[in-house]
């Protein structure tokens, strides 16, 4: 097999190694662009992370005051805590109505039935984000007020519950394949035992397949982390500890979103936005690397 | 032999109270997955309905066709309809044939190594960046870097990386259907592995190929942190009815981020123009994601092989 392909490479026209050189390059692509990515947005904000800001402060201070004008302050533990609330909350809302419809989608259903509702929640997943921000602005902030006797609307709880209904759509798509993943047979043997579907499910589908639905649970939760017009429009948009799902907070994502327009280039501000985006990369290559792990763990075995 | 069950008739075939709690248990959990389903679906009819309900007033041709007006309190849509289509047409010109290739790549001519799996990785990787983190990687890399400014071309290469891996994914998907033999008989009858592509395995799987490229025109759409800061702008007055109003290197107005501005930033704004700028947005995205759904299915029922 090698001798032959060394053959005719060697014979190959000179416009088809050009191609060869374009297809390769275009292979290489994605990983020049995540390099390039972090690359990128690490140099604007490296001068400032490496002398004056301290990491230790950074991480763990919750005061957020860049625009000071005596005592300019860079901590960011609020924001943080304010991304991992929401996305915390959107995950409980999410999951078991996530993993809840896979199970529906992927054994209870008519295949026609299925394919409708696949493509319902498609069609789920294609509303842009700055839709559900607007609805969560409109819609759910009315909603939650006469609700909740609230006085404003725009609160954790809202921006969980945006971003839940964009982040339910991945997790039943994974958590989908994951159960369609688990052999027949399995399910075919414990039929045979006398098993109701239920049973099934609960005893032998669910354990089967507990990596690919973690899976499908993490790359949900990877969006949420990384979602900006949705919480920048619903969470109110305070720096805040947060208290509660009726509180109001911020997120990292929508602190650079809306402070990245108001500063000069390669002040420290600036410069602070760019390394709470080196941050959230980090966090969400994390998150999707454990997920990536997880499911290749599933084939090997 | 003597036996001391006896089976009537009578019992043979009834429920055992075991059974019937089975089946109990059953219907329930069977309406319970139901009603979860149903639960995540409402909302979107819901929101939907919403959205057009309040828009309705203002939803005409005429509100497609001309400007924004009155510092963006009144008028219609034409200056960010255009953009967004400016937008998107030049992220799929850059998006399209990378991705493309790069699936013919990762399918075709890699063989599977540690590099592919680093390259998968990749692609999966470039899926999950936060879309606020490729607006900074647009401002660093295209803006400020490349020295093209603020501007349409810095934007559309944002989005266009931003996309890339849907075209990808579905790219590698329409690739694989494509059955081994094909590409067998033809490097037998002595075609080189680019003759085979482009004449039997692209061919083959152009529908599929199409399918990702309409989807990452809607992904790219509705996206709105990547553009905010390297090209779109709150507001630019252009030319009505002018197709070529925009230059490639100046700034344009999005739907998207027109959508935020007159939501969040502009004061009295006339009431339905919100909701009329959501509903040409969605409008928008779930047709062209309709129209991949509908080639999808068509082509499933066209498969040969």
């Amino acid at each position: 097999m090698n001798i032959l392909r060394k053959k005719s490479a060697a014979n190959l026209p000179f416009s088809e190694t050009v191609i060869e050189l374009f297809i390769r390059l275009c292979g290489l692509s994605s990983i020049i662009f995540v390099f390039g990515i972090f690359f990128f947005v690490f140099r604007e904000g490296a001068g400032f992370l490496f002398n004056g800001l301290g990491l230790g402060q950074f991480l763990t201070s919750p005061e957020w005051y860049p625009t000071s004008l005596s005592n300019k302050r860079y901590g960011t533990f609020a924001l943080i805590l304010g991304t991992f609330s929401v996305t915390a909350l959107a995950m409980c809302i999410a999951v078991p109505f996530g993993l809840g419809a896979a199970i529906f989608v992927s054994e209870f259903c008519s295949p026609k039935l299925r394919e409708t509702f696949k493509i319902i929640i498609e069609l789920l997943a294609a509303i842009p984000s700055v839709v559900w921000g607007f609805i969560g602005l409109t819609l759910m902030n009315q909603l939650i007020i006469t609700v909740f006797n609230a006085p404003i609307g725009l609160t954790m709880l809202n921006g969980s519950i945006m971003l839940a209904l964009m982040s339910v759509p991945i997790i039943v798509s994974i958590a989908e394949d994951a159960l369609k993943a688990v052999p027949d047979s399995y399910r075919e043997a414990a039929e045979a035992l006398g098993a109701t579907r239920w049973q099934v499910i609960y005893r032998v589908l669910l354990p089967a397949a507990k990596n690919g639905l973690l899976a499908a649970v993490l790359l949900g939760a990877a969006r949420s982390i990384g979602e900006t017009m949705a919480v920048l429009m619903a969470t109110g948009h305070s720096v805040n500890i947060p208290s509660g799902p009726l509180s109001w907070i911020r997120t990292l994502t929508a602190t650079i979103a809306a402070e990245l327009g108001e500063v000069a280039r390669g002040d420290e501000h600036y410069q602070v936005l760019f390394i709470i985006g080196v941050l959230l990369f980090t966090i969400t290559f994390v998150v999707n690397l454990i997920a990536d792990l997880v499911i290749k763990g599933i084939r090997q075995e | 032999m003597n036996t001391d069950i006896q089976v009537s008739p009578e019992t043979m075939f009834t429920e055992t109270e075991i059974g019937k709690q089975k089946r109990w248990i059953e219907n329930v959990m069977r309406i319970f997955f139901l009603v979860m389903t149903s639960l995540m679906i409402i909302p979107l009819l819901l929101i939907i309905g919403y959205l057009l309900y309040k828009a309705l007033p203002v939803l005409s041709l005429e509100f497609l066709f001309t400007n924004p007006k009155d510092n963006m309190r009144a008028g219609g849509l034409w200056a960010p309809f255009l953009g967004t289509i400016y937008l998107v047409v030049v992220s799929l010109l850059v998006a399209a044939p990378i991705g493309v290739f790069a699936a013919v790549y990762l399918n075709e001519y890699a063989r599977e190594s540690w590099f592919t799996r680093i390259t998968n990785l990749a692609v999966v990787n470039l899926a999950g960046v936060p879309s606020i983190v490729h607006a900074l990687f647009g401002v660093g890399a295209f803006v400020l870097f490349a020295g093209l400014g603020e501007s349409i071309l810095a934007a559309s290469l944002t989005l266009a990386i931003m996309t890339l891996p849907v075209i990808i994914a579905s790219t590698t998907e329409a690739l694989k259907a494509v059955p081994m033999s094909f590409r067998e008989a033809c490097w037998n009858l002595g075609a080189t592995r680019w003759q085979t592509i482009r004449r039997i395995v692209i061919p083959n799987s152009i529908s599929g190929i199409l399918t990702g490229v309409i989807l990452q025109v809607s992904r790219a759409a509705g996206e709105t942190a990547p553009i905010m800061f390297t090209g779109a702008v709150f507001y630019k007055a252009i030319a009505e009815g002018n197709l070529f109003a925009y230059n490639i290197t100046e700034q344009c107005m999005a739907l998207s981020l027109h959508l935020f501005t007159i939501s969040t930033q502009v004061p009295d704004v006339t009431e339905g123009i919100p909701y009329g700028t959501a509903v040409v947005l969605v409008g928008s995205v779930l047709l062209v994601n309709a129209v991949s759904i509908v080639l999808r299915i068509y082509v499933r029922t066209r498969k040969k092989w």
